[in-house]
């Protein structure tokens, strides 16, 4: 009940954004002096939107995503994560991650690798808010599969079960970095239109890294487009494409013209 | 959903052998060394009954093997001490390096103060700290024990280090994201990864604790496999000698065929990176 309070939505200011950034700046130590990843960053995502972040490499988009999750302490600027830092969030467990690799515990069946989040710290706050992993992977069609060990399954097979994973604890905002770019094409654009009906279903928001242009497109409701040396925003996007989107709604004219509007912006950027 | 999924990408298939096929798998695995070693044996009777060499410089197998038999007896009573040496060492060694290990991985300060210690410890010649154990221990089983444990503790130290440090930086961000503490981040993530170099190392230390527990009778027993290799020597009873030396490696290789099948249980997955 406790929780399920804490969840409402607060009645500040900040109430409709789940993220928003306000000066962030990220300076790293490196062994030739200090190299400056992010610089003056600012920008909000509504609850409940999918955001996808695009740009030339250097420009910081994972180090974002690692500053929303509390993984990087930001060097100036302040986090917040639906009007808390992001420390709070994470500890409240409102973050789910998901990484280029699977990251999945080899040693673990594929069923024990979704329960882990579950295994891990206190039990009694928030506990009838998780999802059954059961449930989850028939979520990502993986139904079958339960006790597979990780390098029994396929690239996309394994990136499933790190969604799963990250959805368990019923996440309100889930970080996604490049989660399927080492999958074949035909593969990722499968991947792409299961996590929109997850999304759907979830109604949680999503942050996401990639490097492709349609997949930034087909995905967001905004894209950030993000400039290298150092990382700043170059422009936010709004990809008003209607809903639910189709995979065939890319060869669309529509369609097109946002990927060629994207196109040239990362041109200059 | 879930139909459409099953064509695009198809899971790697888990194939068992069957039982008739793995049993010819398995015999033509074992064949060469097999055939090697007897041809070794047979070249070395024709050459010993061809070349007339005494006894007591080089016996012929078939001598070794009437030995093995007639002092049957003989040879387990003394190969029971030095199995219980060797195994108590083991225990004892590789038990306390993991345990050293884990300190060291969790203290820089315990890191800097012993890692250089247990490298000095290393280097100094076994059958030179020998003599040292006994004057401690006495002559008893215990210095036995000390010096196969001993030779146990850095092969097992090393590589429980790395094990423990061998996890991928991707793994431990997971474990940051979950907020997981220091000890849920051990027991879930760094145990389970090191399980590889702990077994590597338990492969080296099985046949290592036989060696230790030789070496330490040599120094002052009189009984066990070490000791009656000596009495064998100083009587000229090559055959014996011989017998002693091929039960000592013996039992070497069950104590390493043992760790193997050990192994195989327990690490199901395969060995490698984190994904």
């Amino acid at each position: 009940m406790h929780a399920a309070q804490a969840r409402e939505p607060r009645l500040t200011s900040e109430a409709q954004h789940a993220v928003s950034l306000r000066d962030v700046s990220v300076v790293f130590t490196a062994e030739r002096g200090k190299v400056r990843a992010l610089d003056g960053i600012n920008f909000d995502v509504e609850e409940g939107s999918f955001l996808t972040m695009i740009g030339p490499s250097g420009s910081g988009k994972s180090t974002i995503l690692r500053v929303v999750a509390d993984l990087i302490k930001p060097s100036t600027g302040t986090v917040q994560i639906f009007g808390r830092t992001a420390e709070d969030a994470r500890r409240r467990r409102e973050l789910g991650f998901v990484f280029q690799d699977a990251t999945l515990l080899p040693w673990r069946s594929v069923l024990d690798n979704v329960r882990l989040p579950l295994e891990i710290g206190r039990r009694s706050r928030g506990e009838p808010l998780w999802s059954s992993p059961e449930e989850l992977l028939a979520l990502v069609g993986l139904e079958g599969r339960h006790n597979s060990l990780p390098h029994e399954l396929s690239g996309g097979m394994r990136q499933r079960v790190a969604i799963a994973r990250a959805l368990v604890c019923r996440p309100r905002l889930l970080l996604m970095d490049e989660p399927f770019g080492a999958l074949d094409e035909i593969t990722r654009d499968k991947m792409n239109e299961e996590l929109l009906r997850i999304w759907r279903e979830t109604k949680t928001t999503i942050m996401f890294v990639t490097h492709s242009i349609p997949e930034a497109v087909y995905l967001g409701q905004q894209v950030l487009v993000l400039s290298s040396n150092p990382g700043r925003v170059r422009e936010q996007l709004t990809i008003n494409l209607p809903n639910p989107r189709e995979l065939r709604s890319r060869d669309e004219p529509e369609f097109v013209r946002f990927t060629s509007q994207l196109r040239s912006i990362l041109e200059t950027c | 959903m879930a139909q459409t999924m099953q064509g695009e990408e198809r899971p790697l298939p888990v194939v068992a052998p069957l039982g008739l096929d793995r049993w010819r798998r398995a015999w033509s695995s074992k064949l060469p060394p097999i055939l090697t070693a007897v041809t070794i044996i047979i070249v070395w009777q024709l050459a010993i009954d061809l070349l007339s060499v005494p006894i007591y410089i080089a016996p012929a197998p078939s001598l070794v093997i009437k030995e093995f038999v007639t002092q049957f007896p003989l040879l387990i009573s003394n190969l029971l001490p030095t199995l219980f040496e060797a195994i108590c060492g083991f225990v004892l060694g590789n038990l306390t390096a993991v345990m050293v290990a884990v300190a060291l991985v969790h203290s820089r300060l315990a890191e800097r103060c012993f890692y250089p210690l247990a490298v000095f410890l290393h280097s100094i010649p076994m059958l030179a700290l020998a003599p040292i154990l006994v004057l401690i221990f006495g002559t008893g089983q215990a210095p036995k024990i000390v010096i196969a444990a001993l030779l146990c503790f850095f092969p097992m130290l090393v590589n429980m280090v790395r094990g423990l440090n061998a996890v991928s930086p991707q793994a431990l961000e997971l474990m940051r994201v979950l907020s997981a503490s220091r000890s849920e981040i051990f027991w879930k993530l760094r145990i389970q990864s090191s399980l590889p170099f702990l077994f590597s190392a338990l492969r080296v230390t099985a046949p290592a604790c036989v060696i230790g527990a030789i070496v330490g009778e040599w120094i002052g027993s009189a009984v066990g496999l070490g000791a009656l290799i000596l009495e064998a020597t100083y009587n000229f009873r090559s055959p014996l000698l011989y017998a002693t030396i091929f039960l000592s490696s013996g039992m070497a290789i069950t104590l390493f065929s043992l760790v193997a099948a050990a192994e195989k249980r327990v690490i199901r997955w395969k060995a490698g990176a984190i994904d």
